[in-house]
């Protein structure tokens, strides 16, 4: 059977805004990919899924301001037990200089802002994972 | 890479990763995996198996959460397949059983696996028993197995499972449709969940109506249980009912029984593709095929008798193993 690329979703911390993760959720799996949503979690609880899910990619929304905090943390806790091959990828609303940190020095493999085309993302997924 | 020895070994002392990828590895027909279930399944069949299924949004992830809790807290360790659909165009899938799962990782030990049912439309997907029992084999002693939202007759959970709950709603209709669904069949217990809203007295007293009617003497009777889950009332009734239901398939072996009769079915259904793939490719490589497909093209015999021809000569061969058979993969 095909392979397909599972991605374990979550809104990033206590984060309230569900519009952007329900739509990149949808396109993600209209393009064929395996989304395990979870919710709101914390990065502990969502390395944790990421590793029962056995997930290639963990998507992470945040639109409420915990992107610096919480988003590096994903990555720590997953080198931690030695999981670096899942990519971690983030979308929403935060300042360009903050995306660019968290891409540049914080091991996030890519960040997405508002107004990126549904395509921008899957292809952005799709090439990463094949890369890995 | 590690190697797939190395995986299971793993595994089997408990590694959640490792334990997670041959699930994975099953999952996807990689070209391992039935290695990796002859290597596993020796270890399996020690866990209880639970299976939890009803009407899509009839509660059944949020009652599995509060179930997960107080397995735990009883020191078991307990792993869960949830079954969400996939999607027929894409092929894709959003699963969201995890969504109601809030259990603190650092008090409780478990293992959870969302599963995308793929095209098979009895409720479960194509291995979520084979993942059931990577899970068993690595050392889960309760493992609850939650279906796709189901409608009247998707009723594979009864095949995997030792006991199944059903799960009802106020809004799961009157009293013919109940009936109608052969859910009643396979019911061990039955849950009215959603009892917070109106209209619950009512379906559990049509079920129980129902229920009456049937002579249960010489079986197991399902109890009716109300519960809301969401407000995690109840939910220790059915846990109780959960322990009863063993309890009584543990006396005088009818859990034996139980799964010899599903694992009959089972064999004879993998048997029967076995036997498909492996004879008809040794078939249609040999050189009676060939033969007999010119023969039928040149009008000199029919494709029936030509066919019975074929598999005459094919069950009358010496039966030397074959590469493949003797590889035992
Ligand atoms: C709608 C909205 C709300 C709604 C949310 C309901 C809902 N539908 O989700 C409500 C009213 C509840 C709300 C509440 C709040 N909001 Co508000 N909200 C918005 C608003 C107007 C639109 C958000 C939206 O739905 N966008 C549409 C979606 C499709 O876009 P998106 O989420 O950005 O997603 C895109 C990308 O970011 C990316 N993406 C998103 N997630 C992911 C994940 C992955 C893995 C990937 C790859 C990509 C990706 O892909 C999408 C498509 O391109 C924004 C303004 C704005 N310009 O964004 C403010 C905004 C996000 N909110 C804001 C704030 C401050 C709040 C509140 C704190 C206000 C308050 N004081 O109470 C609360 C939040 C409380 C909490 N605990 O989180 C600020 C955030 C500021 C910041 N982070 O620095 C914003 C930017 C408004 C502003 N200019 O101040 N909000
Ligand atoms: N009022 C009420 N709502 C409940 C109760 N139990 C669950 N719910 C809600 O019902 C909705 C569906 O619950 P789930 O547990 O996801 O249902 P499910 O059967 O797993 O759904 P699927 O897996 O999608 O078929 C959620 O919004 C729950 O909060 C209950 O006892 N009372
Ligand atoms: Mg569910």
């Amino acid at each position: 059977m095909e392979r397909k690329i599972r991605v374990v979703m979550a809104k990033l911390g206590l984060d309230i805004h569900w519009r952007g993760v329900y739509l990149v959720s949808q396109f993600l799996k209209d393009s064929g990919m395996e989304v395990i949503y979870l919710g709101n979690k914390f990065p502990e609880q969502i390395v944790e899924a990421a590793v029962e899910e056995d997930a290639d990619v963990i998507g992470l929304s945040s639109l409420g301001g915990s992107h610096l905090t919480l988003g590096p943390k994903v990555v720590r806790l997953l080198k931690e037990r030695g999981l670096d091959h899942i990519k971690v990828f983030m979308g929403g609303v935060m300042a360009p200089k903050d995306a660019r940190s968290l891409e540049e020095e914080h091991g996030i493999a890519k960040v997405y802002l508002p107004d990126t085309p549904m395509q921008v993302i899957i292809d952005g997924i799709r090439s990463t994972v094949a890369l890995a | 890479m590690k190697k797939i020895d190395d995986i299971i070994a793993s595994a089997l002392t408990g590694d959640k990763a490792c334990t997670s990828r041959l699930i994975s590895l099953v999952e996807r027909d990689d070209e391992q995996a039935p290695y990796i279930m002859r290597q596993l399944y020796p270890f399996s069949g020690k866990a209880y198996y639970i299976g939890i299924t009803g009407a899509p949004g009839a509660g059944k992830s949020t009652t599995v959460d509060k179930l997960v809790k107080m397995f735990c807290k009883n020191g078991k360790n307990v792993g869960v397949i949830a079954v969400d659909p996939s999607s027929p165009f894409s092929g894709g899938a959003l699963l969201g059983d995890r969504v109601r799962v809030n259990i603190k990782k650092t008090e409780y030990n478990y293992f959870f696996r969302s599963m995308s049912s793929g095209n098979i439309m009895g409720g479960l997907s194509r291995t979520t028993k084979e993942a059931a029992r990577i899970l068993d084999a690595c050392g889960k002693d309760i493992i609850i197995i939650e279906t796709v939202g189901v409608g009247q007759s998707e009723l594979d959970v009864a095949k995997a499972t030792d006991t199944v709950v059903v799960i009802l709603t106020p809004e799961s209709g009157d009293g013919v449709q109940i009936m109608k669904a052969g859910l009643i069949e396979v019911a061990d217990i039955f849950v009215v969940n959603k009892c917070d809203r109106p209209g619950a007295e009512n379906i559990a007293h049509a079920l129980k109506g129902m229920l009456d009617r049937i002579d249960y003497r010489l079986s197991w009777k399902p109890p009716i249980i109300k519960t809301s889950a969401s407000l995690n009332k109840g939910v220790d009734t059915l846990y109780e009912g959960l322990g009863e239901h063993r309890r009584y398939l543990n006396c005088d072996k009818k859990i034996k029984q139980r799964r010899q009769r599903q694992i009959r079915e089972e064999l004879k259904r993998n048997i029967e593709t076995e036997f498909i793939k492996t004879i008809l490719s040794d078939i249609y490589n040999g050189n009676d095929f060939g033969k007999a497909l010119d023969n039928v093209c040149e009008h000199r015999i029919d494709p029936q008798n030509a066919a019975r021809q074929i598999v005459t000569a094919w069950l009358s061969k010496d039966m030397q193993p074959s590469e493949k058979w003797a590889k035992g993969v």
